[in-house]
């Protein structure tokens, strides 16, 4: 980013980027983004398939520590460190819920689901337990659908409540920042707006990155939108100014009105 | 419309002709499985008995039982399932979760199949030279199921690779994403679902260990002896052993006792088989995902 | 609130137990490596001594005289038993080379459901049987059958080896066969249908092409196993070192060799080194074999 001034991120930012650059070999995936999200926002990432959106998410959580191709320049803080300089990686990744787009019941049983990741953390008490399991599926609006059949697998669950089972499982990590990856790609319009005021219950605890390919949920949901477009990223706003049309690039404009993508 | 010509019934024609001919040959390679196996029944049958198997050879091994044989088989196949299947799992479980497609991994690859390569009786030599002789085991049953487990070590390395790899990549990422170390993910979600594939692999291992004879000759079966071993520094016979022995060695063994030490291998074999082909036909039908 | 990242960043126990497993599982990955490197370090040092000093390369490669026990002038010829090794090997490949080719066009091919998987089973369990078995089963069924067949005064031989050698090499290579059978993508078998091809018009011009690599491996797989192969050949091939003129002469195979002098010699004694030697012999032969079946696997993977 040469020559551009970049305002310092507010102090309290969960996430600070700065010239993050995301390639796979010689193929760059994302280049030069910086961006931060604050606490309590919903901040949306808009563009259409392979702009990066993914990748993004994944350096976050440094998931490239799994796949050797993957290269992540610039940097990226959490919680104010720097997410290579963190000591314990997995303390890091407890911090940050992730949501995949195809829901990921794990084969284990709804319950067990939900607790894995209270138990890694080190959580025995079978009361302790339950309280988790409850709370989280209650946040997650799957409490009442599944609260007879705890012990059945969460991967026989319709797509609907297996995307709510994957959402509980991530707030069973008591994260401070909750990634969403194109939650509502494999489920239904009603469970969709179900799990939409549920983001909206959320941020009143946490901050949440949705990545969506849907302007309009953005438009409902997020703050501050991002708009990346074939591995740029082209521009961060409030989201309320930038769908009435005050955008820095005519590119979102176009996207964001359905001229393309 | 379609009305056969000439030409497709002479195809048809050879065609049946090809399908037979394969036919007789698949069925001449497994026709003398079946014809050994009735043999072996027929005529090792009789002799199986209680007494048969719990009772110590007698009269120079031309008759009694073979006891002292089948414990030292077990105990041979106890003892390298026990050096064998950490080792393997854990090979496994880097090539599986751990290794990048290097160099390295590649050379591994080559030393399994190798390993798995290697003739038995090279294995015997490498058995003396390093466990009887070099460590100082002596011949005994360490040395012998030491030599078993690394000839076998392969077939667990390879079984439960592919139970491993057959676990989806998305569960492991699931469970990364909540902060699980690459350890905790392994034990939480990919070993338990893959737990039955890799028993599959160890029955199988069971079975190729029962009955191997080479590599155990020189490093810790005995032709002989009146006792029961009481450590594993201690020698043992072998029901495997034991075959060679009073087919080749011992003169007037009546015929029906090297057949019915035969049959009793086979079948202890043979089970250990069907019981992996039928866990692993099970299994492919009650996946959980 | 957010939380500081100081609180919560801490190496854990969870933390330390990671890297100690991923320490433990790359240790039990190069164990493999470790240990068929530990092999030819073991089988050498106990033969090299005497292949470099006492052991007269030349005769070992021309004397068909293995006399090692001799009191008046022990020789190390390993002619003839190469030639009971080759000869048995290669009767067994001409028995089991045609079978299991023919047996894994058909399983892969023309057979389906039910009978596909009993014949499947079937191979398994002809791989199951124990090489000790075999070798009793040569000597006392293939035994007789061979002197009533053939009217010749021994049945233990070329032959009677051969046949079982064969068919306990057949399963690993119907097996492998198969699998490069059944990697020939369905695309293939089906544009040449569509050109009016018939079946085996397909098997023989499109499949057995396709496949070819691995079929090459898949014998020079079982070609291995034969050669290596020990208990089995030492019962059933009559044990007289020879240079056999037909299949019925009776022979002596390396392996055999080995398993029937290993428990006679003393440490250290130059019986002892010659059969190490014969061991090395073994290992580079198998190991060449089984590197050129991978190389050759390798080759179809990248086209």
């Amino acid at each position: 980013m040469v020559g551009t001034e970049v305002a310092p991120a507010t102090k309290e930012a969960v996430l600070d980027i700065r010239n993050l650059r995301i390639s796979y070999g010689s193929k760059v995936a994302l280049n030069d983004v910086t961006l931060d999200v604050r606490p309590n926002e919903v901040f949306g990432i808009i563009g259409p398939a392979n702009s990066g959106k993914t990748s993004f998410l994944k350096a976050i959580t440094r998931m490239d520590d799994f796949n050797a191709s993957m290269n992540v320049s610039g940097q990226i803080s959490f919680l104010g460190k720097d997410v290579t300089k963190w000591r314990n990686v997995f303390a890091l990744r407890r911090r940050v819920g992730v949501v995949f787009p195809l829901p990921v019941g794990l084969p284990l049983s709804v319950y067990d689901n939900v607790a894995l990741a209270p138990r890694l953390g080190g959580t025995k008490k079978k009361a302790d337990l339950d309280e988790i399991v409850e709370r989280c599926l209650r946040r997650a609006a799957l409490w009442d659908e599944v609260k007879d059949r705890l012990d059945s697998l969460g991967s026989l669950l319709s797509g609907g409540q297996q995307q709510r089972l994957t959402i509980a499982r991530a707030l069973s990590q008591d994260p401070d920042l909750l990634l969403l990856d194109e939650f509502s790609i494999a489920v239904d319009p009603v469970t969709t707006m179900r799990i939409e005021d549920v983001i909206r219950e959320l941020k009143n605890e946490i901050s949440i990155i949705m990545v969506t390919n849907l302007v309009q949920q953005a438009r409902r949901l997020a703050d501050r939108t991002a708009f990346f477009l074939n591995s740029e990223f082209v521009e961060v706003g409030d989201t309320s100014p930038m769908f009435e049309g005050e955008v820095q690039d005519q590119r979102t404009h176009d996207y964001i009105t359905g001229r393309f993508g | 419309m379609f009305t056969a010509t000439q030409r497709d019934l002479k195809n048809l024609r050879v065609e049946g002709r090809y399908r037979f001919v394969f036919m007789a040959m698949t069925v001449l390679l497994v026709l003398p499985v079946l014809i050994i196996l009735a043999l072996l029944v027929v005529r090792g049958g009789p002799v199986l008995s209680a007494e048969f198997l719990f009772e110590f050879p007698k009269n120079g091994m031309t008759a009694g039982g073979v006891f002292p044989a089948l414990l030292g088989t077990i105990i041979l196949v106890i003892v390298a399932l026990l050096a064998s299947v950490p080792l393997g799992v854990a090979a496994a479980v880097y090539l599986s979760e751990y290794a990048a497609d290097n160099w390295l991994t590649r050379t591994i690859n080559l030393a399994i199949i190798n390993l798995a390569g290697v003739p038995s009786i090279v294995h015997a030599l490498f058995g003396v030279g390093a466990f009887v002789v070099f460590f100082k085991f002596g011949t005994s049953i360490l040395a012998a199921s030491l030599t078993l487990a690394i000839m076998t070590l392969p077939v667990v390395i390879v079984a439960t690779r592919e139970s491993l790899q057959a676990v989806p990549q998305a569960f492991r990422e699931a469970c990364w994403s909540l902060g699980a170390t690459r350890w905790q993910t392994i034990r939480a979600v990919v070993l338990p679902n893959a737990v039955s594939g890799i028993l599959t692999g160890v029955i199988l291992e069971v079975s190729r260990t029962a009955g191997e004879t080479a590599p155990i000759m020189f490093t810790g079966a005995a032709f002989f002896l009146p006792f029961l071993p009481e450590s594993v520094f201690d020698q043992t016979m072998a029901l495997s052993l034991h075959l060679f022995v009073i087919s080749t060695q011992v003169p007037g063994v009546p015929e029906g006792l090297p057949y019915g030490v035969a049959l009793l291998l086979i079948i202890i074999v043979l089970v250990m088989n069907a019981l992996s082909i039928g866990l692993r036909t099970y299994l492919r039908g009650k996946k959980k995902w | 609130m957010a939380r500081s990242a100081e609180a919560i960043d801490e190496r854990n126990l969870a933390w330390y137990l990671d890297r100690a497993v991923r320490v433990f599982v790359f240790v039990g990955g190069i164990s493999a490596i470790v240990l068929i490197i530990g092999i030819f370090v073991f089988i050498t040092r106990e033969g090299l001594e005497f292949a470099t000093t006492t052991l007269n390369i030349k005769e070992f490669f021309t004397s068909p005289r293995w006399a090692p026990t001799s009191e008046t002038r022990p020789t190390y010829g390993a002619l003839a038993l190469i030639a009971g090794t080759v000869s048995v090997t290669g009767t067994a490949m001409i028995v089991a080379i045609p079978f299991s080719l023919g047996a894994a066009i058909y399983i892969a091919e023309f057979a389906t459901g039910k009978t596909r998987e009993v014949l499947k089973v079937l191979v398994e369990m002809l791989a199951a049987i124990p090489s000790v078995v075999w070798g009793f089963i040569g000597l006392s069924i293939m035994n007789g059958i061979i002197i009533q067949l053939f009217n010749v005064p021994i049945g233990l031989n070329v032959l009677n080896a051969g046949v079982i050698l064969g068919l306990m090499a057949a399963p690993i290579m119907t097996t492998i066969a198969e699998d490069a059978l059944k990697a020939v993508p369905d695309d293939y078998r089906q544009a040449a249908e569509a050109m009016g091809a018939t079946r085996w018009q397909v098997i023989f011009k499109v499949v057995l092409p396709a496949a070819r690599n691995g079929l090459v491996s898949a014998v020079l797989l079982g070609v291995g196993r034969g050669f290596g192969e020990t208990m089995a050949v030492l019962m059933a091939s009559g044990h007289s070192i020879n240079i056999p003129d037909s299949v019925f002469d009776s022979v002596r195979a390396l392996t055999a060799t080995i398993a029937a002098e290993l428990g006679e010699t003393a440490v250290g004694s130059d019986h002892y080194g010659a059969l190490f030697t014969l061991g090395i012999m073994l290992f580079v032969v198998t190991f060449i074999i089984n590197l050129t079946a991978d190389l050759v696997v390798r080759g179809i993977k990248k086209r």
